[in-house]
């Protein structure tokens, strides 16, 4: 069967295959050669060695954006997944209208980006206006506004992931608990979250890896400002690419730190959860 | 006695939740309020109803439907998403149920290639992509289909790759020896076992399409525009923002998704567990 299947190659992989080459793994090859040579229109790109490396790195800008994606992804990952948590153990109790509540937890993740951005801009605009000042008077707001609209969009997403996990534990271990005379926080320790530990390592990886690639939520939320003190790593990259001319170069050396950064974070973070699982 | 103070905490917690999703969902009331006002009357006091003096009607929405050509931007975003959806649903079931059943150096290659890009940003790739489109001239809609078919492959071909493993090869085979090639027994016997992990593809990637802005903002922005890029370019075009468009326009954005998700929202929830927990 293998051989007749084989002659087909054309028709069932080859159209996937040519776009994948074309979209991503050309892009992503001339990438990494593109951030050692400076260039405006690629054509005409001449070998720099790690020039834009360093020139990256003495970049006020960026620097600043990567302590506020990190601050930025520590704090709502942190929020959302306790909050999530919080709310699936809720809504795990069997009781009435567990479905109304989870319908309406979850919309907020289907609108776009750029739509809560400006929904937000709105919401909290109209708090702050009470205190004479707006979002994009000062870093915190930006900060904060950020991690309030990330908690909004976020939190639906995971805690219906935490629900289905926490389905899966079964009924007759958290009662063996019970008779035991484990208290209910003993029982959430010690029972539920080893066994929801799947559950954990899908919401961390989504809630780091969304929160630290944010692109179009900070774009409308504050676009950088006050003077580029909430630009974010994606933000930040966007704007050397097609802010300043000449600094294409510089921009792709950010790009491919960035995606390394992303990769190691992502590998870090899984190896971790999912040793704790094998564990229990 | 135990049981009815458990019932009294269980109606406090209910009503905790129904307060909880109450204020969750007031944004989306706030925005909708606030597109019935005049523009001067929003920034301000954005949770203040509506009063005589500051309702305008349906004027906000008139107005903002003009200036970004708001049904242009649906019908684009509704093309870009449906064939996109579709292109990438039909050719990566296709491709992964190639490399899970031709075992050569090749196709184990291609797949950790596949699973290894989705940890790729967009960044990443998102200056050369821009030229490498312009160069091969895919910097149209029709183009924009393909590159999301190259860029979603990743995720999708993952998923499909995972459910085709589990189904019994002898299926195909007996097919086979009846005298369905591998086309037809492709469509006719392993496309139909497929059909839940295409409705989760499917789900992940309308919520990706429909709601993405950069791509579609460097492959066609100059030319086009999807609802995300009418909704920027509201702000952006305009020195001041018209508060009043852009509070209608912004009920217009939501609105096709919430109507889309309450329709389909069995399959957008389970969907989405069943893509998370795989991925």
């Amino acid at each position: 069967m293998e051989k007749s299947i084989k002659k087909y190659f054309a028709f069932f992989a080859l159209p996937t295959i040519v776009a994948f080459t074309i979209a991503f793994l050309i892009p992503f090859v001339l990438g990494i050669y593109l951030s050692f040579t400076e260039f405006t229109t690629v054509n005409d790109a001449s070998w720099v060695g790690l020039d834009n490396y360093t020139k990256a790195f003495s970049n006020q800008e960026f620097v600043n954006a990567l302590w506020f994606t990190v601050k930025f992804t520590i704090v709502s990952v942190i929020s959302i997944n306790v909050l999530a948590f919080f709310l699936a153990m809720l809504l795990t109790k069997g009781r009435r209208g567990t479905n109304i509540f989870r319908t309406a937890f979850f919309m907020p993740n289907l609108i776009g980006g750029i739509v809560l951005g400006y929904i937000w801009q709105l919401i909290l605009n109209g708090i702050l206006y009470k205190y004479e000042v707006t979002l994009t008077y000062s870093a915190k707001y930006g900060f904060w506004g950020l991690v309030i609209l990330m908690c909004w969009q976020m939190i639906g997403y995971m805690m219906i992931i935490y629900i289905a996990g926490i389905q899966n534990v079964p009924k007759d271990l958290i009662e063996a608990a019970k008779i035991d005379g484990s208290s209910s926080f003993g029982i959430l320790r010690n029972v539920t979250i080893p066994l929801v530990m799947p559950a954990i390592t899908i919401c961390l990886f989504l809630t780091l890896s969304n929160s630290f690639k944010l692109f179009d939520q900070n774009l409308a939320l504050t676009n950088g400002a006050p003077s580029k003190q909430t630009a974010m790593l994606a933000l930040d990259i966007f704007n050397t690419f097609y802010g300043k001319t000449g600094y294409e170069g510089v921009g792709q050396a950010k790009a491919v730190m960035f995606f390394l950064l992303v990769a190691i974070i992502a590998i870090v973070q899984l190896v971790i959860t999912r040793r704790k699982e094998i564990e229990n | 006695m135990q049981r009815s103070s458990t019932t009294n905490k269980d109606r406090l917690v209910t009503l905790f939740l129904l307060v909880l999703t109450v204020s969750f969902l007031s944004p989306i009331f706030i925005v909708l309020m606030n597109s019935f006002k005049g523009k001067f009357f929003i920034s301000d006091t954005p949770f203040v109803f509506p009063t005589d003096k500051t309702y305008v009607g349906l004027d906000n929405y008139v107005a903002g439907i003009a200036k970004i050509k708001f049904f242009n931007a649906f019908g684009m975003s509704l093309f870009i998403t449906v064939c996109s959806v579709l292109v990438i649903v039909l050719f990566t079931s296709m491709t992964a149920w190639y490399i899970i059943r031709v075992k050569t150096k090749f196709t184990k290659t291609m797949y950790y290639v596949f699973v290894s890009s989705m940890i790729v940003p967009f960044q990443m790739v998102m200056f050369t992509m821009t030229k490498v489109a312009n160069v091969l001239h895919l910097d149209n809609p029709v183009g924009l289909v393909f590159i999301y078919l190259g860029f979603g492959a990743g995720l999708s071909v993952f998923l499909f790759a995972g459910f085709v493993k589990s189904i019994p090869i002898e299926i195909e085979e007996a097919v086979m020896i009846d005298g369905c090639n591998p086309i037809q027994s492709f469509f006719k016997v392993v496309f139909p076992i497929l059909k839940p992990v295409a409705i989760t593809v499917a789900i992940l990637n309308v919520m990706w399409v429909w709601n993405d802005y950069l791509l579609p903002l460097l492959i066609i922005g100059s030319d086009y525009k999807t609802i995300p890029l009418a909704i920027q370019y509201l702000k952006g075009g305009y020195g001041s923002i018209d508060m009043g468009a852009m509070m209608a326009m912004l009920v217009l954005a939501i609105l096709p998704i919430v109507i889309f998700y309450l329709i389909c929202q069995k399959y957008i929830i389970e969907g989405v567990v069943a893509g998370a927990v795989k991925g």
